[in-house]
């Protein structure tokens, strides 16, 4: 089996073994096992199914496509400066340039001119929902080496989150009393345990996010793209019965929503001006090339340089074409051929540009919400009212990556001046979510608002070029991040609270907790050693943002906040890290009841621990033979995108550099530096406050009391959304339902009213008038025969009587009646 | 042909008053005086039939009101054999023949039939009432 067909189908079973899970669980939840324990087995068995499928296919891919090392590092700033408009693409990245991923239908598009430059992909349908016109709706695949990678990823961190599950989830398994809960009489909520349903959920989970990252088109990426949302909300509303818990899902689904909106007219944008949402070249059922998005937005024929496409230019120059096509009304095929003929010129003009803007920044919209970017970042840190299993896979790991993810996979559309904006989102988010982690004082929430940081880093780091560096710490973060996740829900569990400041000491009686958490926190601030160019996982990936964004920030001066953000951010992180990690494991114990309490988690979720923290230690690392996540995802690098791209559209003249320069020894030297000098000082700074005590932080907070108050209520950001949003919806739904209630709920009872007495008049009318004469008819012939029965005396004498006289009367009548006969 | 102008004959539609009953013309001479003929037989069956009659309507006791009825119906046998008979009128002279004797022996066996019939009820009437007295029987009053 050559790998065109084997990819599909080994991804297609990875992708569907989750679904059948969730059908199974659905229909047969509870009667599983003992309590639905079995449920936890059914996913798991699945994810690991799919595990094992990915895993497969990881290794067919590789073996196919062996992963070597870009070979930048020989002429890396040479190739950068080739002539920067022709964004020729990277020869080097694709290490496989014959025809062994190029079917039929899809080489159609790469023309000589690009032909090495396209990454290696297959694509196709499994199933065509609809097509008529120019409309396909489908579901299909598009798989790259970013692709499996992913896969791979997802369905490592979600086994290990699932058998770490199976024993956090536990007290699910019998009837549960719900200790947050407080009922009307005073009591606490006892219910039956849900542990299935939470297994039910989970898969349908995965299945969702394979089938994003699977999906072969933006309609496809759409439909799984809600159904994460929907799981999320099922989840982070798991404790339904919490308050909290209700609202926190409500707010997460809502906010996603607003996002959505403007990935909607995205998605809008794009098909009506291209009439595809595919994202490659696909074989029509005419047999006609169909090409798909990528190859419309960087087109092989112009070298895989972005430009506008023609669509976008005809559908911005309606007015000109519908002038040009009017000037010809009498030779149709000579308007068109017109028409044809000076889209080149309007392109030059202009045309369509904002179009291809507003198409790619409302895609990025859809993952401002699923990314929880600034500024619909609230939702995340409410979402921690989930089970902690969950806030490890859906809202750190994975689902949150999706917006990063398609940021990555829909780079190529970009314009450079979307790719700012997302910069500055990023930079914003990241900013502001450290800031606010500074302060926190529960465990989930400092890692959610890590989160929220994180993934300003990798939008920060897409916008400003870093493709590769964004999609690098998209992977490394999940692992680390799924690892701080769950070591924190070990705490949590040992010590039934969320909050810090009840911590401490924890070292001793939680080593394998502490030793795994303490290997993430030195993960995700990017340790290593700066000369040597060896460290943790991150270290790798965010030296790579920190050199992009520095090499932005030298090309473009005027933008170098971007790189004081990323510098700065990366301090913020190292101190709250280490902050979470020495007020939670180091130093005396705070509260005694909760220390005494605590214990090591059992071992079925002390395995995915340390089965994360190694990737977390070596998911960056490039083996000697070039072999690494790194290279590996630069083999999916789209096409055209490793050049410099000049924008200047909604701000002034600006370039994006092509990434491969910030790999020159200089800057990548300097990043190193920063990110070492600023994660120390950061760490120095955590252990200066909550090991030594030189500085209490009681008084830090007091000397910055405002500032300090500031960072505690979160920026105000939900007061002022309470204000700005919440608060006038709520007045116009007042409004609006006063009306309902006022006005036409009034009128709809006068014309109720109306029909009523219509009705009653239709009854009186009924009763009287044709009752009447039914019944005066029935009565008339009662009395009658009353009347008559008077007859009937039963003297037998009297009826000889009547007979006999009747008999005399007949003749003397009939004698009467014929007298003149008689007298005759 | 015999039957329809004996009919036509007795009826009173046919010919003016006073008819003649055959060669006999009715009331047209005094029956005393006369020979015996139909006439003196027609006038014994209506006296039966008038006595019946009275006998059924004045009779309280069940058994008379079926003696009654056995009066009226030999009345009106009488007339049925008086106009069968043709030694009672001149030669040539319409009867009904054998039929009126048919229909008489008929009205016999009816007449049997109906006295068992009715005696059996009045049996049962006395078993239920104690009594034959057909004032008490007007349990089917309306």
């Amino acid at each position: 089996m050559d790998l065109e067909s084997l990819l599909p189908t080994l991804l297609g079973l990875a992708w569907l073994l989750p679904l059948v899970s969730f059908t199974v669980i659905l229909f047969a939840g509870p009667r599983l096992g003992n309590h639905g324990k079995g449920a936890a087995g059914v996913a798991t068995a699945a994810i690991v199914g799919a595990f094992v499928l990915s895993l497969f296919a990881f290794i067919s891919w590789v073996a196919q496509h062996p992963v070597r090392a870009v070979a930048h590092d020989d002429h890396g700033g040479a190739h950068a400066a080739a002539d920067p408009t022709h964004g020729s693409g990277d020869h080097a990245a694709t290490p496989h340039g014959t025809a062994a991923g190029h079917e039929p239908g899809h080489d159609t598009g790469h023309g000589e001119a690009g032909h090495a430059g396209s990454p290696v992909h297959y694509s196709g349908d499994w199933y065509t929902l609809y097509e008529g016109g120019r409309l396909k709706l489908s579901i299909g695949w598009y798989i790259d080496a970013l692709t499996v990678l992913m896969f791979v990823m997802i369905t490592f961190i979600a086994t290990c989150i699932h058998v770490y599950a199976s024993g956090y989830m536990h007290d699910e398994l019998h009837d549960f009393t719900d200790h947050e809960v407080h009922l009307a009489d005073g009591s606490h909520l006892h219910r039956p345990g849900r542990f299935h349903r939470f297994f039910q959920a989970l898969s349908l989970f995965c299945f969702s996010m394979l089938g994003i990252v699977i999906a072969g088109n933006l309609a496809m990426v759409f439909i799984f793209w809600e159904l994460v949302g929907i799981c999320s909300w099922f989840l982070i509303g798991f404790y339904y019965e919490r308050k909290s818990a209700s609202n926190a899902a409500n707010k997460a689904f809502i906010v996603n929503r607003i996002g959505d909106f403007g990935m909607l007219i995205g998605l809008m944008a794009l098909w009506g001006a291209l009439g595809t949402l595919h994202f490659a070249d696909s074989t029509g059922p005419d047999g006609h090339a169909r090409p798909g998005l990528f190859s419309l937005v960087r087109p092989p024929v112009a070298g895989h340089a972005q430009w506008v496409p023609d669509g976008m230019v005809k559908f911005a120059a309606a007015e000109k074409v519908g002038a040009v096509l009017r000037s010809h009304a009498d030779d149709p095929r000579a308007g068109v051929e017109q028409v044809e003929a000076k889209v080149e010129d309007w392109r030059d003009e202009g045309y369509g540009r904002w179009l291809l803007l507003v198409a790619g920044l409302g895609i990025f919209c859809g993952c401002i919400g699923k990314s929880a970017q600034f500024p619909l970042f609230v939702w995340l840190p409410d979402a921690m009212e989930g089970p902690t299993p969950v806030s490890a896979l859906v809202h750190s790991a994975t689902m949150v990556a999706a917006g990063v993810y398609l940021v990555g996979r829909f780079y190529p559309v970009l314009t450079p001046d979307a790719l700012l904006v997302i910069a500055y989102v990023g930079a914003i988010t990241l900013f502001i979510a450290a800031t606010i982690a500074l302060v926190a004082n529960d465990i989930k929430r400092v890692l959610a608002y890590s989160t929220v940081s994180q993934l300003g880093y990798m939008m920060l780091a897409l916008g400003v070029g870093g493709w590769l560096a964004g999609l690098f710490h998209l992977v490394t973060h999940a692992f680390f991040k799924s690892l701080l996740f769950l070591c924190s829900g070990s705490v949590i569990h040992a010590c039934h609270t969320n909050d810090m400041r009840k911590m401490g000491g924890l070292a001793k009686v939680m080593p394998w907790t502490s030793g795994t958490m303490l290997v993430g926190c030195l993960a995700i601030i990017g340790a290593g050693v700066p000369f040597l160019d060896i460290g943790l996982s991150g270290y790798y990936s965010k030296d790579s943002i920190l050199a992009q964004a520095l090499l932005f920030a030298r090309e473009n001066p005027a933008h170098s906040i971007l790189f004081y953000a990323v510098a700065g951010g990366a301090m913020l992180t190292a101190f709250y890290m280490f902050r979470l990690w020495f007020m939670t494991f180091a130093g005396r114990p705070r509260d005694h009841h909760v220390h005494e309490h605590a214990h090591e988690s059992p071992p079925v979720m002390v395995y995915p621990l340390v089965a994360l923290s190694i990737l977390a230690v070596v998911a960056g690392w490039t083996l000697p033979g070039g072999f690494g996540i790194a290279n590996m995802i630069e083999q999916a690098r789209p096409s055209g995108t490793g050049g410099t791209e000049l924008g200047g559209l909604l701000f002034s003249a600006f370039s994006v550099p092509a990434e491969h320069a910030s790999h020159a020894h200089d800057i990548h030297v300097t990043a190193s530096l920063t990110a070492f000098a600023t994660a120390a000082t950061g760490v120095l700074l955590a252990a200066l406050m909550y090991v030594w005590g030189v500085i209490p932080p009681a008084m830090v907070a007091a000397a910055f009391k405002p500032l300090y108050t500031f960072l505690a209520n979160r920026w105000y950001f939900d007061e002022i959304y309470r204000f700005l949003f919440v608060l006038p919806v709520l007045g116009i739904s007042r409004l609006v339902s006063g009306t309902d209630k006022g006005v036409i709920d009034r009128f709809i009872e006068g014309l109720a009213w109306g029909a009523k007495q219509v009705a009653g008049f239709d009854a009186w009318l009924d009763r009287t008038l044709i009752d009447g004469l039914v019944n005066g008819t029935a009565s008339a012939t009662y009395s009658a025969g009353l009347e008559l029965k008077k007859l009937q005396t039963g003297q037998l004498r009297q009826y000889v009587m009547f007979i006999a006289l009747g008999t005399v009367a007949i003749f003397v009548l009939a004698g009467l009646l014929f007298r003149s006969s008689f007298a005759g | 042909m015999m039957n329809v102008s004996v009919a036509a004959s007795i009826l009173p539609s046919g010919l003016p008053l006073p008819v003649s009953f055959g060669m006999i013309p009715l009331f047209a001479a005094n029956p005393f005086t006369e020979p015996v003929g139909v006439i003196h037989y027609l006038i014994v069956g209506a006296v039966l039939f008038t006595a019946g009659i009275a006998c059924m309507t004045l009779k309280r006791n069940a058994l008379g009101i079926l003696m009654g009825i056995e009066l009226v119906l030999n009345g009106a046998n009488i007339n049925f054999v008086a106009f069968s008979s043709s030694y009672l009128r001149a030669e040539g002279a319409p009867t009904l023949g054998l039929d009126g004797q048919v229909v008489a022996l008929f009205v016999i066996l009816l007449a049997a039939a109906e006295a068992a019939v009715a005696l059996a009820i009045t049996l049962n009437f006395y078993n239920n009432h104690a009594t034959v007295d057909v004032d008490r029987a007007d349990d089917l009053k309306g």
